[in-house]
């Protein structure tokens, strides 16, 4: 078991390895200078060549890519993370200003596809083909299909114009104003939220489906269980695994997805200093917050692979 | 033949006719998308500085935008640059990714080793985040969107086809063709490819709503299809540049990507269900990429229901 939840970890720092390499790679073979990004054509011909070796030095540009790279992961291991093109702050400033608010925005639409996927998927499961699974079964088909972030403009547009509202569009952490902090977030949360709540209504239909058709539910039932407890405490046990699984796996969605949304909903988060941050071609603040993205989800995987082992003693007994 | 042929459409029809419904709403934004040019009404660049910020009415059936453009005629325009870029990344990332997984999974040893770690780092990324990144690097523009997300395509690909690839490598049929002396790219392409056929359609299909996501995405936030070219995600951008949406602007292109998004999705469905019964739930996970627990110990993935290699 140890030796296991040992060995996934040691394969989640070689992916996470790999995909820094991929993200410096990718980031290195801009085609252009970035001294253009940072200073537009017209500043950067103005400027003397011996001007730009030195910022390009200062920007820690001009060293052989191998350098690049290790102090990189210098900075990463010390904390620093460098600093952006363009602002003064660097970029742990920026994750740690603006960081809690997309972490909000996930675990409040991680909880919000829970408490609706999981009810929906089990109504549609008791009576397979009925009205209740059809109304489900449909409505989780058009909430895979609508983009999340093009419902949050509908929602920001409609509560504009029916009750000229407007949620808060600076930054306010939790622990400064609850309820303004509770504005900002929910908008984003629901939709994302939902979206992934549909994915899990249906994976925990078909799951159960097939776990409700094996020997040891109907031995509960012949002996005279109820149903509710045949289905909620035998039956739903097994068949959470699969959906856990998708639960950890749709998190890339809401990862991903997060950016357009809170652009949609104008959230001042993470998303939305990424997208500014490639608009801008601000390297440094793009290859760590692509890396923070990236080791997020892969974090999460690994700690879904650990809650099977928990949940599923065959595994952990192994 | 051919009436066999109808005999088994006519057939899937009656099982499946919302997937059929799907399939018709999705070749008719096809078609509109072909015909652009000839069926809408107005020119989708053309500004019109008299008609500005008109309500859809008798002359515009979907208003008109911040210069006068008229809506219905860019979203016409637009089915035609959000498909070409969709069709083509799924096409690209599908093909690619479900040759490498071939590969992978016919010839297996250290080159599948390393292919499986290539696809790992590859799905360790959030889609649109890495979409996001590639098409920063090489530049945008209608090529540069494309590869970005038929590179994030690429691994689901691989791993479902080289899944497939692994038990389609044990049948005699294969073995046949090994022992007669036929060479491995013979066995690979003649043999062990066309079993991979099914799968590959489902997969292409599936992918296809989620290529036009992405790509709506990336023009939502001006990281897509440069400006001015009008594409669904653009013109959601463009909307909301005023200080006052309206709503016009922002209904009908979000409209146009979910009525397609669902069109395409439950062709999908349908054409899941058909090719193969066993491929859901569990090849659902490994289409939509739940299969990266495959670290996990074996007995862990034959212990989640009907998780047998289809």
């Amino acid at each position: 078991m140890q030796k296991y939840l040992l060995r996934r970890a040691f394969f989640a720092l070689g992916t996470l390895i790999g995909v820094s390499l991929i993200i410096f790679v990718v980031l290195r073979i801009l085609p252009g200078d970035p001294l253009v990004a940072i200073l537009g054509v017209e500043g950067h011909a103005k400027m003397a060549p011996a001007d730009r070796e030195a910022l390009m030095r200062d920007l820690g540009l001009s060293d052989s890519l191998p350098v690049q790279y290790a102090r990189w992961m210098r900075d990463i291991a010390v904390g620093e993370l460098g600093k952006s093109f363009f602002r003064g702050d660097t970029v742990r400033d920026l994750i740690l200003h603006r960081g809690p608010l997309s972490g909000e925005i996930a675990i409040l639409a991680l909880i919000i596809s829970w408490l609706v996927g999981l009810p929906v998927g089990i109504l549609s499961a008791i009576r397979p083909n009925g009205w209740a699974d059809a109304v489900a079964r449909s409505l989780s088909v058009l909430f895979i299909a609508v983009p999340g972030f093009w419902l949050g403009l509908l929602i920001v547009l409609a509560l504009l114009f029916w009750f000229g509202y407007k949620a808060p569009i600076i930054i306010v952490q939790l622990w400064e104003d609850p309820w303004q902090n509770f504005q900002l977030v929910i908008g984003p949360a629901a939709v994302l939220g939902l979206a992934q709540g549909a994915y899990i209504a249906r994976m925990a239909r078909s799951c159960l489906l097939e776990v409700i058709r094996e020997d040891y539910v109907r031995t509960a039932r012949a002996k005279g269980t109820v149903e509710r407890s045949v289905v909620l405490r035998h039956a739903l046990p097994n068949a959470l695994l699969p959906v856990i699984t998708i639960s950890g796996v749709l998190l890339g969605f809401v990862l991903g997805g997060s950016v357009a949304v809170e652009q949609a909903f104008g959230v001042p988060g993470l998303g939305r200093a990424l997208v500014v941050a490639i608009v801008e071609r601000d390297i440094v603040v793009v290859q760590n917050l692509v890396l923070l993205y990236a080791a997020i989800f892969v974090l999460v995987n690994v700690l879904v692979d650990m809650s099977y082992a928990w949940l599923d003693p065959r595994i952990r007994y192994q | 033949m051919q009436s066999q042929a109808l005999r088994e459409l006519g057939g899937f029809a009656r099982r499946n006719k919302l997937s059929v419904a799907g399939g018709l709403v999705g070749l008719l934004v096809v078609l509109v998308a072909l015909t652009a040019p000839w069926i809408a009404p107005r020119e989708p660049l053309k500004a019109d500085f008299r008609r500005m910020n008109k309500p859809p009415d008798a002359q515009s059936f979907f208003g008109t935008d911040q210069v006068g453009r008229d809506t219905l005629s860019r979203v016409m325009h637009g089915a035609r640059t959000s498909l070409f870029v969709a069709f083509s990344a799924v096409l690209l990332g599908t093909t690619v990714g479900s040759l490498w997984g071939v590969s992978c999974g016919y010839l297996g040893g250290r080159f599948d080793l390393v292919s499986q770690r290539i696809m790992e780092v590859l799905q360790a990324f959030p889609d649109l985040i890495l979409a996001m990144a590639i098409s920063m690097a090489i530049g945008t523009g209608l090529p540069a969107v494309i590869a970005a997300i038929a590179i994030t395509r690429i691994p689901f690909g691989g791993r479902v086809i080289r899944s497939v690839a692994i038990s389609v490598r044990e049948m005699p049929f294969v073995e046949a063709g090994r022992a007669a002396g036929a060479s491995q790219l013979r066995v690979m392409s003649l043999h062990v490819l066309p079993q991979c056929v099914a799968p590959y359609l489902v997969l292409a299909t599936t992918h296809l709503g989620v290529a036009i996501v992405i790509e709506a995405a990336l023009g939502f936030l001006g990281v897509g299809v440069p400006p001015p070219t009008p594409t669904w995600g653009n013109m959601l951008a463009d909307a909301i540049t005023g200080l006052v949406p309206h709503w016009w602007l922002v209904l009908f292109p979000g409209l146009a990507i979910t009525v397609t998004v669902l069109a395409f999705n439950l062709l999908g469905d349908g054409i899941r269900d058909t090719l193969d019964p066993k491929l859901s739930p569990a090849v659902l996970r490994l289409v939509t990429g739940a299969g990266k627990s495959t670290a996990a110990p074996a007995s862990a993935t034959a212990t989640k229901p009907s998780d047998a290699p289809a």
